[in-house]
């Protein structure tokens, strides 16, 4: 192969696309909550931090896998709800500056409470760890967890799609999405919107919780957080009102973040971020609509 | 026993006081028209109907019970239709998906589909149905945003100047549609800019201007322009 030089081989290629796929899921998450909310939520790394937080407990109680991952979604979705109904519905009507700054400090308390609770070093949640070990395909391995993480993005996203445009909540969702007064008017619930919404964003920060413990066994309190950052910026870079063009950047930016990650020397690789940020500045000087949008295309809505 | 009765409503907005004291009655099979110059608080009338205006002195009622303080979700789930200005409709959904949207406000489930309504009334739509609603030309608009509000098998329609900026052909086809609306059994508010077409159209017509009810005005009126215009410049 003529990158050869690079490193880059086909498992390196699986992991970029698993962590692809599991940013994609995360910036779904955020996304759904945006189209609803206007709200970019911060503290969505905090219920990935806390759903590794649960699947490390159900490791240390010795649960059987899946009902640790059911706690995980148990934790993850209850925080979820709590989330939209003590800080979010109630700041609904203030401006994204406000309500940016309140999820800023939700994350900061929630991973603050974490570091009180369980210290600087966390806990092991190890019980996922074996999905590490390749699985022989065509004669290269791929670790299992790969292979996985890309078969659960790939049936999530798909689902999800079904629920959007064949469901009476998914209409109602993308219609609140585009024009929430309009929606309201002809008699979209506002209330269930949001929590499907909130929902949904939370089931899969639950799912990326689960992908993520198998490869990053040491859950600490900044768990999920600097993915979060990431997807962040992969949404931004994506275009943030646009939900399929955000889907495809949070993949982009996971995607080269797992390459990257596979390719740079060991003593490099703790500049990675350093790297991916100062691409996805040049894309925004470049492209300020973003990557995947035309580029008079991102402004027909008013 | 009335439909829409508005009694003694005042709309504030901070220190702008849009509706003041404004009382207007709507029967089941009758259409009124709300007429009256830009700013004179028509619209917000129909917003604080509709619990998108802060209401700031008297009643809204819907078959007897009070709208004011309700979500505007619930207004639109207790049978009051609101066709906005400007259309409003969802150009980036097909025209089916912008009338299923319609059904988010329909209290039976039992009949049918729900959108024959709006596609006996406009057949165009039918025939568009799988087009994005934003390829439409601004009168086809105006009667999907017509044909989504009756989808939801409102008893009130309240509709906020539906002429304007169409083509006089259109305009026709508009009144010529609200005139079958009214046949169904339909309390139907009409705030308009053409005060002549909706005098003569209107079973009564209300002109508004500072907020204030200024003249009631039957069919008979229409050629009395004297009248129509003192009562814009008062």
């Amino acid at each position: 192969m003529t990158l050869a030089f690079l490193n880059l081989t086909w498992p390196t290629i699986a992991n970029g696309l698993a962590l692809g796929g599991v940013y994609a899921l995360m910036a779904v998450g955020i996304g759904l909550v945006f189209g609803v909310l206007r709200l970019v939520n911060f503290a969505y790394g905090q219920l990935i931090m806390a759903g590794g937080f649960a699947l490390a407990y159900g490791a240390q109680w010795g649960l059987p896998n899946w009902v640790s991952i059911l706690f995980c979604f148990g934790v993850v979705l209850a925080l979820s709800v709590l989330m939209d109904r003590l800080v979010f519905r109630p700041l609904r009507t203030h401006s994204p500056a406000v309500m940016l700054v309140a999820t800023f400090a939700i994350a900061f308390l929630l991973q603050n409470v974490a570091l009180l609770a369980f210290g600087a070093y966390g806990k092991s949640a190890g019980s996922l760890a074996e999905l590490n070990a390749p699985w022989d395909i065509g004669g290269v391995e791929i670790k299992k967890i790969a292979v996985i993480a890309v078969a659960t993005a790939v049936f999530c996203l798909a689902v999800l799609q079904l629920l959007l445009t064949r469901t009476p909540l998914g209409l109602h969702m993308r219609a609140a999405a585009l024009d929430f007064r309009t929606a309201r008017l002809l008699g979209v619930r506002a209330n269930r919107v949001i929590a499907g919404a909130v929902l949904i964003s939370g089931a899969f920060a639950a799912v990326a919780a689960v992908m993520l413990s198998a490869t990053e066994i040491q859950v600490t309190y900044s768990f999920g957080l600097q993915d979060t950052i990431l997807v962040l910026a992969g949404v931004v870079l994506g275009g943030l009102n646009r939900p399929i063009p955000a889907t495809l950047g949070g993949f982009a930016i996971g995607f080269a973040s797992g390459i990257l990650g596979g390719v740079l020397p060991s003593n490099q690789s703790q500049y990675l971020p350093a790297f991916l940020f100062a691409a996805v500045i040049v894309v925004l000087l470049l492209r300020p609509n973003g990557l995947f949008t035309r580029a008079t295309g991102a402004v027909e809505r008013v | 026993m009335t439909t829409l009765a508005v009694e003694g409503l005042s709309v504030r907005y901070g220190a702008v006081e849009a509706v003041r004291g404004l009382s207007l009655e709507v029967q089941a099979g009758e259409i009124v028209g709300l007429i009256g110059p830009n700013g004179a608080g028509k619209s917000s009338t129909l917003h604080a109907v509709m619990g998108t205006a802060p209401v700031s002195g008297g009643d809204v009622r819907h078959d007897g019970r009070s709208l004011v303080g309700r979500r505007p979700e619930d207004v639109a789930r207790g049978g009051v239709a609101l066709v906005p200005e400007g259309r409003r409709i969802f150009g980036e959904l097909t025209v089916e998906e912008n009338l299923r949207l319609g059904l988010a406000a329909r209290r039976s489930r039992a009949s049918g589909s729900g959108l024959a309504r709006a596609y006996g009334l406009f057949p165009m739509l039918q025939e568009f149905r799988r087009r994005h609603a934003g390829a439409l030309s601004g009168g086809q608009q105006q009667q999907l945003a017509i044909g989504r509000a009756l989808v939801a098998e409102p008893d009130v329609l309240l509709l906020d100047e539906p002429s304007l900026g169409l083509a006089p052909k259109i305009v026709d086809v508009v009144f010529e549609a609200l005139g079958r609306i009214r046949e169904s059994g339909l309390a139907v508010l009409l705030v308009e800019q053409r005060a002549q077409r909706t005098v003569a159209f209107a079973d009564r017509s209300y002109v508004l201007a500072n907020g204030e009810l200024r003249l009631t005005l039957g069919p008979d009126d229409a050629s009395d322009t004297e009248r129509l215009v003192a009562a814009y410049l008062a």
